[in-house]
């Protein structure tokens, strides 16, 4: 356990040698990317095996860093962070795997990858809430130049979106916190002395406060209608930004609803409970239909991250044990799920292809010209749309149960949009993998006869990060205990309670 | 008064060591160097300025504490906190001096910035308002110089009239203010007029005379509406001057003007709750701040010159170090030193970049940028830290500077107060401002290079000043105690 914070430095210091590798060689630079993110998982998984679940966050830094304001670098773990450090590890592993054709700026790519992913394990391992947001805003910057560096569609916009909407969320939840610590006459930045200080205040400041930082994190995780940095954003990235942005980063977002805001103020979330519940149900149901609407394979994806994500926001807002485990459970399978897409689309695909419209796509045998890619979208649309075997299913069914239990209208609609997800990925999936070469069709527009001659064979890298997310998926999906035997004690701790219970009628 | 020379010389060793460094500096140009190349010169003046302030710095680090020759000077925290900053903050301005292309009279450019240095490290320690006016003048004097200095260029001749008509208007300001201040309270040292003031409270005229004060307050650290000659002379001014104008002495301004409202006119301070509730000087530094932060943030989206974008960066910042000023009375000045401090850093740091950048071709419109992490990785790495510490982001110095402010505003009345409106609209308008800084750095790490854009070879010396302000601001971003410690 001790060992996990170093899981942040290895990562920046795979950064700064793959920076300087890549003066050398892309290849040095490929290497010690991979061997550090490999390195940095195995750190995770090395904790997983000596990790006792238990409730409360269990301590492995703390010391005092900016006295005068009572901030402490205390770096903790619980069941939560513990499992979403593990998909850390494997999304930035996998993200590695499939960059591995990066030719241009290699080093720079890997030590701004690598920058983004130390970020990441920063914030889950924070048990001080402005250690939290450092980090947060250390994993919002690299993300920019990803994508404006190495993107494609539209990467300029895109990007902008992205960092803007990050950072204007992020802004939200700066000024959330120092209110409460300012007005509330806090003493320091752990998630309990916030709390204190929060629960000083007047009612209506309180509420205003939560609104302030559960936004301001729920724009990450991509709550209607704050997501449309979404979908712009992942279509324009490189691929394996597209996987942490997707897998890991709106997680972030999640986490810190979870995780700060929830906890901060149980007044002001007992206030907002249903406004949120209905904005992530209403976000399942219509990123699903837009998904469903989408001519870009990537959009489609892209979209249906945002109605993923609208489970977990609908999990953490139903307030009861089951959802809010549920809802950690589908920040994983996600993480996962969402990494196979995105890399099967931008990676397998499109780099072969060179295009991503469905309607290009379909006047191909994909099927025939890629079966490995095909093979993994089926599998990955499989558990995508929920079905038993994979991660996705006691996911999506703990939070359905969970949000039953607590307002069945929501469960209700929420279980439409699973209706509309297998409707969208049966469409993908058809048309993308399996089109067929029409006759009449295939000289009128030359391309797919030309391209078959060309597609390169699925490399041994792609090959190996897509077994690591299918094993991924299918363990979670048929032993799903193993993570949920981490999440549920870590939702004893008091903090959390106090939240659950607030938002218990 | 029993007047005290020992302790006076001892207190002023840094400034003597100034004053000295810039005579030897024009009498070896004169003297020995007079026949040899600029760049020689230049170098050689360089060497001996360094010496000459890393002499000073040694003195305050070393030097006497307290109130000095009665009062006249104080050299608290503060004042010795700031006068380090400064003396810093001429030193990175010397080594990017050094990869400027030479001035055409050297040795009297870097003996002009001494004299400016010695100045505002007087402001610092200021507590006589006849000694603050005297310094403010030497440094501005000094400062109007530097900013016309290149002679081949109209542009510089313009900043240095701008900024001189509108300096010239704020001395006069300022002095009409000090001047009712001591007809009001029959002092000029800062203890007596401040329990004066604390007895007699505030009477009409007390206000004119600190709002008279407050417009040359203004004027000094570039805060809107008294920002106007910003812009020009950021532009026009030679780099090396644009540096020290930015940040040198906006760091000295603010410990002035801090000193003169806090301990001197806290007795006028206003109500910190309500801008309507009783006369005091509070609301008009909060006016100006929020005044600064909007046009600052906003006017900068619209430029495509960067030196013009930096400018009203600095405005803005001016706007969120204003905000430090009013919290100075509660908090203590240690925020606002180190948002100060730091912001200097970076925007030398800036202005050096730019500076390595024209000695290869021009760097006037921020698309000249283009292509620079294939130009110089280093000048584009160091340009990164100082442009993402501007914007605030962590773990860089410019973002603790911003959230200790504005946690120290916010404690000044919670969010209800004038003060803590404006330290969420603060953070609010970072995220606008985040806008042009990526814009900046758009160009600098992602663009391609123009197709007749060389390679930049920067000169060591100005290499190792970029990193070491970059260093710096990680170092003081990292662990914040550093500065911290100094009060």
């Amino acid at each position: 356990m001790s060992l996990l914070p170093w899981s942040i430095f290895l990562s920046l210091a795979g950064a700064l040698l793959a920076l300087a590798g890549g003066l050398r060689s892309a290849r040095t630079a490929r290497w010690i990317a991979l061997l550090t993110a490999a390195g940095a998982w195995l750190l995770t998984l090395l904790a997983a095996t000596r990790f006792v679940p238990g409730p409360g966050l269990q301590t492995l830094v703390d010391m005092a860093w900016i006295p005068s304001m009572g901030v402490r670098y205390h770096l903790a773990a619980d069941g939560i962070s513990l499992t979403l450090l593990v998909l850390t590890g494997l999304a930035a592993t996998a993200g590695v795997l499939f960059s591995w054709n990066i030719e241009e700026r290699t080093g720079q790519f890997f030590a701004l990858f690598l920058t983004l992913v130390a970020g990441v394990y920063g914030v889950f391992l924070s048990a001080d809430a402005l250690v939290l947001f450092v980090f947060y805003e250390v994993a919002i910057v690299p993300k920019y130049f990803l994508i404006a560096g190495w993107g494609s569609t539209n990467r300029e916009y895109g990007a902008m979106k992205l960092a803007l909407y990050s950072f204007a969320g992020s802004s939200m939840v700066l000024a959330g916190l120092l209110w409460a610590y300012a007005d509330g006459g806090g003493h320091g930045f752990g998630f309990g002395d916030l709390a204190r200080a929060a629960a000083t205040l007047p009612r209506q400041h309180q509420i205003a406060i939560f609104a302030l930082v559960f936004f301001g994190f729920a724009t990450l995780a991509g709550i209607f209608p704050l997501h449309t940095w979404a979908p712009t954003g992942h279509v324009a990235a490189p691929t394996a930004a597209s996987m942490l942005l997707a897998g890991v980063v709106m997680k972030l977002g999640a986490y810190g609803c979870l995780r700060v805001a929830l906890p901060l103020s149980p007044v002001g979330f007992a206030y907002w409970q249903a406004p949120i519940a209905w904005l992530a149900v209403i976000g399942i149901v219509y990123a699903g239909l837009v998904a469903l609407m989408q001519e870009d394979f990537k959009f489609v994806i892209g979209y249906s991250s945002v109605s993923h994500m609208g489970f977990v926001l609908l999990g953490i807002a139903a307030a009861n044990a089951q959802a809010v485990s549920g809802a950690v459970l589908q920040m994983f399978s996600h993480g996962v799920i969402a990494g196979l897409l995105f890399a099967v689309v931008g990676r397998m695909v499109y780099d072969r292809t060179h295009t991503r419209k469905l309607s290009d796509l379909r006047a191909m045998p994909m099927y025939r010209l890629l079966p490995f890619a095909a093979a993994v979208f089926v599998i990955a649309g499989v558990a995508s749309m929920g079905l038993p075997g994979f991660s996705g299913f006691p996911a999506e069914l703990t939070i359905l149960i969970g949000a039953w239990k607590r307002a069945p209208a929501w469960a209700a609609v929420a279980a439409l949009g699973v209706l509309v997800a297998a409707a969208f990925t049966l469409r993908a999936i058809q048309l993308g993998f399996f089109g067929q070469m029409e006759k009449q069709q295939a000289p009128a527009n030359g391309r797919p006869s030309e391209h078959a001659v060309h597609f390169g064979p699925i490399t041994l890298a792609e090959k190996a990060g897509a077994l690591l997310l299918i094993g991924a998926t299918v363990i979670i999906g048929l032993y799903p205990d193993l993570l949920l035997n981490w999440i549920n004690p870590a939702l004893q701790s008091p903090l959390l309670q106090a939240a659950l219970k607030a938002g218990t009628p | 008064m029993n007047p005290d020379y020992a302790g006076l010389f001892s207190a002023l060793q840094p400034e003597t060591a100034l004053v000295v460094g810039s005579l030897a500096v024009l009498g070896l140009d004169l003297s020995v160097f007079r026949r040899h190349p600029a760049a020689e010169r230049l170098r050689l003046a360089l060497w001996v300025a360094s010496l000459a302030v890393l002499t000073a710095g040694a003195g305050v680090w070393l030097g006497a504490r307290g109130a000095v020759y009665g009062g006249v000077l104080i050299l608290d925290h503060l004042a010795v906190a700031t006068r380090l900053g400064v003396l810093a903050l001429t030193l990175l301005t010397l080594g990017v001096a050094r990869g400027a292309a030479p001035p055409r009279q050297p040795a009297e450019y870097v003996a002009v910035i001494l004299f400016a240095a010695t100045g505002l490290m007087l402001m610092a320690a200021a507590q006589q308002l006849l000694i603050a006016f005297l310094s403010l003048e030497l440094a501005s004097l000094s400062l109007y110089v530097l900013a016309g200095f290149d002679r081949a260029r109209p542009e510089s001749a313009e900043a240095a009239l701008k900024y001189f008509l509108f300096g010239g208007m704020a001395a006069a300001f300022l002095l009409f203010g000090f001047s009712l201040i001591y007809g009001v309270t029959g002092s000029i040292e800062l203890p007596q007029i401040a329990a004066q003031i604390s007895l007699q409270g505030a009477d009409p005229l007390l206000m004119v005379a600190i709002v008279m004060v407050l417009v040359a307050f203004g004027f000094k650290v570039a805060a809107a509406p008294f920002h106007l000659w910003a812009p020009d002379v950021y532009q026009g001014a030679p780099t090396s001057s644009a540096a020290l104008i930015s940040s040198a002495s906006k760091l000295a301004g603010f410990t002035l003007f801090t000193r003169l409202l806090w301990p001197g006119f806290h007795g006028a301070v206003g109500n910190v709750y309500a801008l309507t509730a009783g006369p005091g000087w509070l609301p008009v530094v909060a006016v100006l701040s929020a005044a600064s932060l909007l046009l600052g943030n906003f006017a900068a989206l619209a430029q495509s010159s960067l030196r013009r974008l930096l400018a009203y960066s600095a405005i803005a910042h001016s706007g969120a170090l204003l905000l430090g000023v009013m919290a100075a009375g509660r908090s203590g000045p240690a925020p606002l030193f180190y948002y100060a401090s730091t912001y200097g850093l970076a925007t030398v740091g800036a202005f050096g970049v730019i500076s390595a950048m024209e000695r290869e071709g021009r760097c006037e419109y921020i698309t000249d940028l283009a292509g620079l992490h294939r130009r110089s990785p280093l000048l584009a790495g160091c340009l990164a830290v100082f442009i993402l510490s501007l914007a605030g982001i962590p773990p860089l110095a410019g973002f603790f500077g911003k959230f200790m402010v504005f946690a120290a505003a916010l404690r000044l009345g919670g969010v209800a107060g004038p003060a803590g409106w404006l330290a969420i609209l603060a953070i609010a308008l970072s995220a606008v401002a985040l806008y042009y800084y990526l814009i900046v750095l758009k160009q600098a790490l992602v663009a391609a290079p123009a197709a007749d854009a060389r390679p930049i070879k920067v000169p060591r010396v100005t290499a190792l000043t970029l990193v070491a302000a970059a260093a710096l601001i990680v170092w003081f971003g990292l662990d914040p105690t550093q500065l911290l410690g100094l009060f």
